[in-house]
């Protein structure tokens, strides 16, 4: 990517020779590719929510689709955000909901189950996927009970605060005497 | 030469960069001897401030020792000399900075159509701080190119160790402007959000300018412990009211000056709704910043009171008081720091003896740790304040 980028810089600025190693785990480009799928099955569902009930057979539910879309895509801009954590959980929970909604139109009536069911392996599959990058990329943030150092002893004033104080009062008086 | 680069979200390298060139006679290139991690630069790490691009270099903080001049510096600086370097570039000859207003320097902003369409009007040339800001390389490298440099750089005598005079070049005066904002009264109470490093700073800079009553307000114990050690009295807004033991420290009041030193990212938590929302938006960028520190402070500040502001805000923020702002007739005070403007004084202080910014660090590392030490500061890991690099 930078070599893109360095095309615009400044003739003399520093450019990359040798990159080094990137802070990026495997988890973070995982929980990537996962929001950018959550945007583009969103926005599939979103705009062509007529062709997924086809699909499925399950027609007349074009609305619930379409909400779905909208879930997607926010879940998906989450798992792009800083805090990709809870948009990975977001999903976990969509994943949830999809079945759920897919379950409910696996009827023997339905002449696309089999799609139903292929679709429903899928979304296991990505269901995996989806826990499997939450559980890795929570924030590595100490907890709340966490033995912490405190710095009681760092005033920053060698000749001790209330000099400081006391050198503050000084130039306040001083200053109100010229007044 | 090595450099701390940006490459994207969260992904900062140590990589090997060419070296800098003098570009033009008025630059000097140091040798950075020891460089620092400011919270600002989380907002970029974050990506959350518009204009960076992969293999920019990071960095505001930073000293050294001048290698190689220009020949227009003009005998301001000579090979061998030892310098902070300001994170505002200034020219020194524009009406702004003629006026002291150094951080809108009219000249520096190489990219100054950008900060115009952005911001309506250009502000100076900050080093490692996006291409809003001129684009330029940061000072964590171990050479940094510093333009302007006959009126960009603070020159520091030897003897005094880089650790009390780093932070000449950003948080102790950025955190003495906004003490200074606040025209500090004897009478005073002053708030400060925020112990991170500028807090602690602001704190400081409040007890020497004579503040009556400090009190900081934070959540996390290493931070509060540090503040209190600066002559602070301390709220943590996780286990009590912000609001009511404010009150009940000015005999309901409030206090008479209000210091953010949060920013654009403040803290996220279920007991603050609105915070909740802000993260939301955010999120889904229809928001840039989080500005629940801005909106308790209005709410909270003594009528007639100031409002000072030196935490980073990058574009919108959304449903600020300006009712109460307005009704209560409260003054508002913030920019990017002035920083040639205190930078005498400041020095004057640490060469007596009466302040040293160094009781701030708690992490010295090699600048090839600098990556993970964006995460564990940004993480809070290990009781961390502030980090300084030496390349």
């Amino acid at each position: 990517m930078f070599h893109f980028s360095n095309i615009v810089r400044t003739k003399g600025d520093p450019k990359i020779v040798a990159g080094g190693p990137s802070l990026k785990r495997p988890e973070d480009q995982l929980a990537r590719a996962l929001g950018w799928f959550s945007i583009g099955l969103g926005v599939v569902e979103f705009f062509a929510p007529r062709r997924v009930t086809e699909t499925l057979g399950m027609e007349g539910h074009e609305t619930l689709v379409r909400a779905f879309g909208v879930r997607e895509i926010m879940a998906g801009i989450m798992s792009l955000s800083v805090d990709k954590n809870a948009g990975l959980w977001a999903r976990v929970g969509g994943d949830g909901l999809d079945a759920a909604a897919l379950l409910s139109g696996l009827t023997a009536d339905n002449p696309k189950k089999g799609n139903i069911a292929l679709a429903l392996l899928m979304v296991g599959g990505i269901a995996m996927l989806d826990y499997r990058a939450a559980q890795d990329t929570k924030p590595r943030r100490p907890p709340r009970d966490a033995r912490r150092k405190l710095y009681p002893n760092r005033s920053g004033f060698p000749k001790g605060i209330e000099s400081a104080r006391t050198a503050a009062k000084q130039i306040a008086a001083h200053a109100a005497g010229r007044t | 030469m090595k450099a701390l680069v940006w490459h994207g979200k969260e992904d900062i390298r140590c990589d090997t960069v060419t070296d800098p060139e003098i570009q033009d006679p008025r630059d000097a290139i140091i040798k950075v001897t020891s460089c620092a991690i400011c919270g600002s630069d989380l907002h970029l790490f974050h990506n959350y401030i518009p204009g960076m691009l992969p293999g920019d270099i990071m960095g505001h903080e930073t000293m050294g020792e001048v290698v190689e001049v220009g020949s227009g510096v003009d005998g301001k600086l000579k090979k061998g000399d030892r310098i902070v370097v300001p994170f505002t570039i200034i020219c020194g000859e524009c009406d702004q900075c003629k006026r002291g207003n150094f951080s809108v320097c009219e000249t520096t902003n190489r990219k100054r159509h950008l900060a115009e369409k952005v911001f309506g009007h250009s502000c100076a040339g900050l080093f490692g701080y996006t291409h809003l800001t001129g684009g330029y390389p940061g000072g964590q490298a171990e050479y940094l190119r510093v333009p302007f440099a006959d009126a960009t750089h603070i020159k520091v005598p030897a003897g005094i160790p880089d650790e009390q005079l780093l932070f000449l070049s950003d948080i102790f005066p950025t955190g003495w402007q906004a003490a200074v904002q606040c025209d500090i009264e004897p009478t005073d109470t002053v708030a400060i959000w925020g112990c991170g490093p500028v807090g602690q700073m602001a704190i400081r800079s409040a007890i020497l300018l004579g503040a009556n009553q400090v009190i900081a307000i934070d959540c996390l114990p290493e931070r509060l412990s540090m503040a209190e050690a600066g002559g602070a009295t301390t709220i943590n807004f996780e286990s009590e009211s912000v609001l009511e033991r404010l009150k009940e420290l000015t005999d309901g009041r409030g206090p008479e000056k209000c210091i953010d030193c949060v920013g654009m990212e403040s803290h996220v938590m279920a007991s603050l709704p609105d915070t909740l929302l802000d993260r939301a938006k955010q999120m889904m960028m229809v928001e840039s910043d989080r500005p629940h520190v801005l909106r308790e402070m209005i709410y909270v500040c003594r009528p007639g009171g100031i409002i000072s502001v030196p935490g980073v805000y990058s574009g919108f923020s959304d449903m600020l008081p300006m009712g109460a702002f307005m009704n209560k007739g409260l003054t508002m005070r913030t920019g990017q720091t002035h920083v040639n403007r205190w930078t005498d004084d400041l020095l004057r202080r640490i060469e007596e003896g009466e302040i040293d910014p160094s009781f701030v660090i708690t992490h010295t590392v090699p600048l090839s740790q600098g990556p993970e030490m964006y995460q564990v500061f940004r993480d809070k890991r290990d009781s961390c304040v502030k980090v300084v690099l030496r390349p």
